[in-house]
C-alpha cells in the first residue's frame, strides 16, 4: 500500500495565498472527493501537488509513501506515480496519442532499455477497448480538435496506460454531457483498485452518483472545513454550502 | 599547390586520431594528407589548376574562367540577407582537396579513414538496405561511387560530375548550366569556376528507378570550400528520387559549402530531391538549386536543413510545359547563432501548371529561420494554381522568424493561395507533457517533432527517423 500525504500545505500564485492549510491523507485503493464552490483553491491544490511552475509551495509538505516530493520536478513526480487529468488538457499538434504514449511510458524506461511496440499496441488496445474508445482514436493528434467528452477520455486512457498510484482529477465532469460523464465514470471505476488513491476533485454532486468515493472533503477558501463519507456530499448537493460555512465558522 | 602528378596512387600518413566529437554524429574528422591541393585564395591559376588535375576538355576549362570573371564581378547578395557573408574572406579558403580523383567501386578499397568516416555516418549499411546506388564525396572529390548493376543495366548513368564530363559529354554539354546560368547569382558563379564533385545522373525514357540514388557530401578539411556541382535529367517518362546528406566537423574558421543543382525532368517524367543537412555552425551554406520541369513533368523538393551558421537556399522549379507540376517541402530549424534563410522559387511559364510550397521553420534560441518564397505567374498564361503555406515555430522569446512571400500573378485565370502562421510551444503545453513523465527537454522535442510531423511522413522512413533524432539533438539543451 502506497500513501499520499498532504500536510499543512499553503499555497500561492503571484502574491496571491489560494490553499491555505490544506491536510489530507489518502492510500492506495481510497476515492477522495473534494467538493467545494469555484475560487476555494481545489485545482490550485492538484495543481502544485503536481509541480505546476505557476504555483508556490509556500508551507507544509507533500509526502509519498513518507518522502517529500517537493525537490521533484514535475516530470519526476509523474514518473513516481502522481498522475494530474487536467480539467483542460493542452493540445500536441502533430504528435499521435500512441505516440504520446509511447514516449511517456519509454521516459519510465531506464537508459538502454527499448518500448516493445508489439506489447505496447496489445495493452494499449485492451484499456481502448475497456474505455469504449475506437482504434482509430490513437492516430489522432493528442487532444487537437477534440471535443470535451473526447478529450477528457483521451485523459483517463493515459491514466489507465501509465498506472499511477495516485490520480489527482481536476474538474473531470465539467463540460460533460450525461452520457460522456457516464463514459468517463465507468472508465474510473474499471480502475478503481487496491493500487490506486484518487483524489476527485468536482463541484457539482453529480459525478459521485457514478463514481462512489470512500470519503468526501468540503474545501471553502483554501481550507478544508468538513470532511466525511458519500452521505455528506448528497447533503451538500440538497443543502448548498452555506451551512457547512456557518458551521466552521462557529466552530 | 602541390604539383600535379599522374599517380592517383593513395597514401594516408593520418594516425587517425578523433578529434572533438560530441554528440552530432558529423563532427569528427580525420587528418589527412591530400594529393591534389589547389592551395588558398582563388585567382585564374585556382581554377587553372583544377582544371588540369582533372584533365578537362578546354571548353571547360573556359567555361570556368569566364564563371571567374563573373563571380568577381559580382556584388555580395547582403542587401537581402544578412550582412554575415561579408565576413567570408574568399583568399582563406582551400578550393581543391582530394586523394585522388578516382571513386572506388567496393568499400574495400576505400582508403581506412575515408572508408571509416562513411561507416560512422551510416552510408555502407544504408546503401545495403535500401539504396539503387551511392556516391560518397569526401572534400572535393567522390571517394566511392556504386550503382546496383540492375539500374546500370537499365543504362541509368550515376557517376561524378568529372566522369560525367569525360564519358558522356554529349548530355552533359546540352544540359549544363542550362536550368542556373554562370551568373545567376554571385555563388553560382564561384561553384561554376571551381565545381568539382556532385552527381551526373541520367535516367533514360521510361526507366522508373525504384529505390533512391544517393549522395553523400562530406567536407573534412578545415578552410575548406566544396563546391560540388550536380545535374539530373530524366527523360521522358521516367522517374527517380535522389538523396543527400551533409555533414563536417566544427572547425573554429569558417567553411564554405557552394553548390549548384540543375534538374531536367523532361515530358511526364518524375524527380524527387531530398536533402538532409546537418552541418556543423561553421559552414556558410549557400547553394542554388532549380529544376526545369517540362510538360506533365513533375518535380519535388525536400529540403530539410539543420545546422550551419547561415544557410541561403531557395529551391526552384521552372514550369516551362504545360500541366507541369513543382513542390517544395522544406523543414528549417536555426539553433543559437544561426540563420537560415531557406524558401522556394516558383516559376510558371506555361498553362495549367501547379506548384505547391510547404515551409515549417523551428527558431531555438536566438535562431533565425527566414522564409523567403518567389511565385511568378505571368498574364499570357491561363489555369496555373498556386498554393503556399509557411508555419513558423517559435521556441524562446528572443527567437526570431520573418516571411518575405513575393507572388507576382498577372492575369485572372488563376488560382494562387498564401497561408502563414506563427506558433510557440506554450509553457502549459510543457508542463502538460512533464506531467505524463517526459522531462523538459523530450518535451520540447516532441512538440517540434509534432510540428514537422505531418511533412516528415513524406520522407522515406529511414530519413524520418534521421530526421527525429536530428531535432532531438538539436533541441538537447535548448531548455531551461
Amino acid at each position: 500500500m502506497s500513501s499520499l500525504e498532504i500536510k499543512n500545505l499553503h499555497v500561492s500564485t503571484g502574491d496571491k495565498e489560494i490553499v491555505k492549510g490544506v491536510t489530507l491523507a489518502i492510500n492506495t485503493g481510497e476515492i477522495h472527493a473534494v467538493m467545494g464552490p469555484n475560487g476555494a483553491g481545489k485545482s490550485t491544490m492538484a495543481k502544485a501537488i503536481a509541480g505546476h511552475p505557476d504555483y508556490t509551495i509556500t508551507q507544509g509538505d507533500v509526502l509519498l509513501d513518507g518522502k517529500s516530493i517537493l525537490e521533484m520536478e514535475s516530470d519526476e513526480r509523474a514518473r513516481a506515480g502522481i498522475f494530474l487529468a487536467f480539467q483542460y488538457p493542452s493540445e500536441i499538434p502533430g504528435v499521435s496519442i500512441a505516440n504520446f504514449l509511447r514516449a511517456a511510458i519509454q521516459a519510465r524506461m531506464s537508459e538502454g532499455e527499448e518500448i516493445d511496440a508489439s506489447g505496447f499496441y496489445k495493452r494499449l488496445y485492451q484499456k481502448m477497448d475497456l474505455l469504449k474508445i475506437e482504434r482509430t482514436f490513437t492516430s489522432r493528434a493528442v487532444n487537437e480538435g477534440f471535443s470535451g467528452g473526447e478529450k477528457k477520455r483521451t485523459e483517463i486512457l493515459q491514466m489507465a496506460m501509465l498506472e499511477p498510484r495516485f490520480a489527482l482529477m481536476d474538474e473531470t465532469d465539467s463540460g460533460l454531457d450525461i452520457d460522456a460523464l457516464r463514459v468517463v465514470a465507468d472508465g474510473v471505476n474499471s480502475l478503481r483498485g487496491p493500487s490506486l488513491g484518487i483524489l476527485l476533485i468536482t463541484h457539482y454532486q453529480r459525478l459521485l452518483g457514478y463514481i462512489v468515493p470512500d470519503f468526501v472533503h468540503v474545501m471553502i477558501d483554501g481550507c478544508i472545513v468538513k470532511s466525511g463519507d458519500k452521505t455528506l456530499a448528497l447533503e451538500l448537493e440538497s443543502r448548498g454550502y452555506d451551512w457547512v460555512k456557518k458551521e466552521f465558522a462557529n466552530a | 599547390m602541390s604539383e600535379i602528378t599522374d599517380t592517383e596512387q593513395l597514401e594516408t600518413t593520418a594516425e587517425n586520431p578523433v578529434i572533438g566529437i560530441d554528440q552530432l554524429a558529423g563532427d569528427f574528422k580525420y587528418d589527412m594528407t591530400y594529393d591534389f591541393d589547389a592551395g588558398t585564395g582563388l585567382s585564374e591559376r585556382t581554377v587553372d589548376y583544377i582544371s588540369a588535375v582533372k584533365k578537362e576538355a578546354p571548353w571547360i576549362r573556359e567555361f570556368r574562367q569566364n564563371a571567374l570573371k563573373t563571380f568577381l564581378s559580382k556584388p555580395l547578395p547582403t542587401h537581402w540577407a544578412s550582412k554575415d557573408l561579408e565576413t567570408i574572406d574568399f583568399s582563406k579558403i582551400r578550393y581543391y582537396l582530394s586523394q585522388g580523383l578516382k571513386p572506388k567501386r567496393t568499400w574495400d578499397e576505400v582508403p581506412a579513414d575515408i572508408k571509416r568516416t562513411f561507416e560512422r555516418l551510416g552510408i555502407p549499411e544504408q546503401e545495403r538496405k535500401y539504396l539503387a546506388g551511392v556516391e560518397a564525396q569526401f572534400d572535393s572529390e567522390a571517394a566511392y561511387s556504386n550503382i546496383k548493376e540492375a539500374v546500370s543495366k537499365q543504362g541509368v548513368i550515376f557517376v561524378n560530375s568529372t566522369e560525367g564530363l569525360r564519358a558522356h559529354p554529349e548530355i552533359f554539354r546540352r544540359f549544363f548550366g542550362k536550368v542556373i546560368p554562370t551568373g545567376d547569382n554571385k555563388f553560382s558563379a564561384l561553384n561554376s569556376a571551381v565545381f568539382s564533385g556532385g552527381s551526373f545522373i541520367y535516367v533514360p525514357p521510361g526507366v522508373k528507378v525504384s529505390h533512391p540514388l544517393q549522395a553523400y557530401f562530406r567536407i573534412n578539411a578545415e578552410n575548406f570550400g566544396q563546391f560540388e556541382r550536380t545535374l539530373i535529367i530524366c527523360d521522358e517518362g521516367s522517374e527517380l528520387t535522389y538523396m543527400e546528406g551533409c555533414t563536417a566537423p566544427k572547425f573554429s574558421t569558417a567553411t564554405l559549402h557552394s553548390a549548384v543543382v540543375e534538374l531536367v525532368a523532361l515530358k511526364g517524367a518524375k524527380i524527387q530531391y531530398i536533402t538532409v543537412q546537418n552541418w556543423s555552425s561553421n559552414v556558410f551554406n549557400l547553394v542554388t538549386k532549380r529544376g526545369l520541369a517540362h510538360e506533365e513533368a513533375q518535380i519535388k523538393w525536400i529540403d530539410c536543413n539543420i545546422g550551419s551558421r547561415l544557410t541561403m537556399k531557395y529551391p526552384g522549379v521552372v514550369l516551362k510545359g504545360r500541366k507541369a507540376r513543382g513542390e517544395v517541402i522544406s523543414i528549417a530549424l536555426a539553433n543559437d547563432g544561426q540563420h537560415q534563410d531557406t524558401g522556394a522559387k516558383m516559376i510558371h511559364a506555361a498553362d495549367e501548371t501547379t506548384s505547391t510550397v510547404v515551409s515549417k521553420s523551428i527558431s531555438v534560441g536566438q535562431g533565425r529561420a527566414t522564409y523567403r518564397g518567389i511565385v511568378h505567374i505571368p498574364r499570357q498564361l491561363k489555369g496555373c494554381k498556386n498554393n503556399t503555406e509557411c508555419d513558423a515555430l517559435l521556441i524562446n522569446t528572443n527567437s526570431r522568424t520573418d516571411t518575405y512571400p513575393a507572388i507576382t500573378v498577372r492575369g485572372d485565370r488563376h488560382a494562387v493561395q498564401h497561408e502563414a502562421s506563427v506558433s510557440r510551444v506554450s509553457a502549459e503545453q510543457i508542463f502538460y507533457m512533464q506531467q505524463r513523465g517526459l522531462t523538459e527537454g523530450q518535451a520540447m522535442s516532441l512538440s517540434v517533432n509534432g510540428f514537422v510531423n505531418e511533412l516528415a511522413r513524406q520522407f522515406p522512413m529511414e530519413y524520418s527517423v534521421e530526421l527525429k533524432r536530428l531535432i532531438d539533438l538539436e533541441m538537447e539543451g535548448s531548455v531551461g
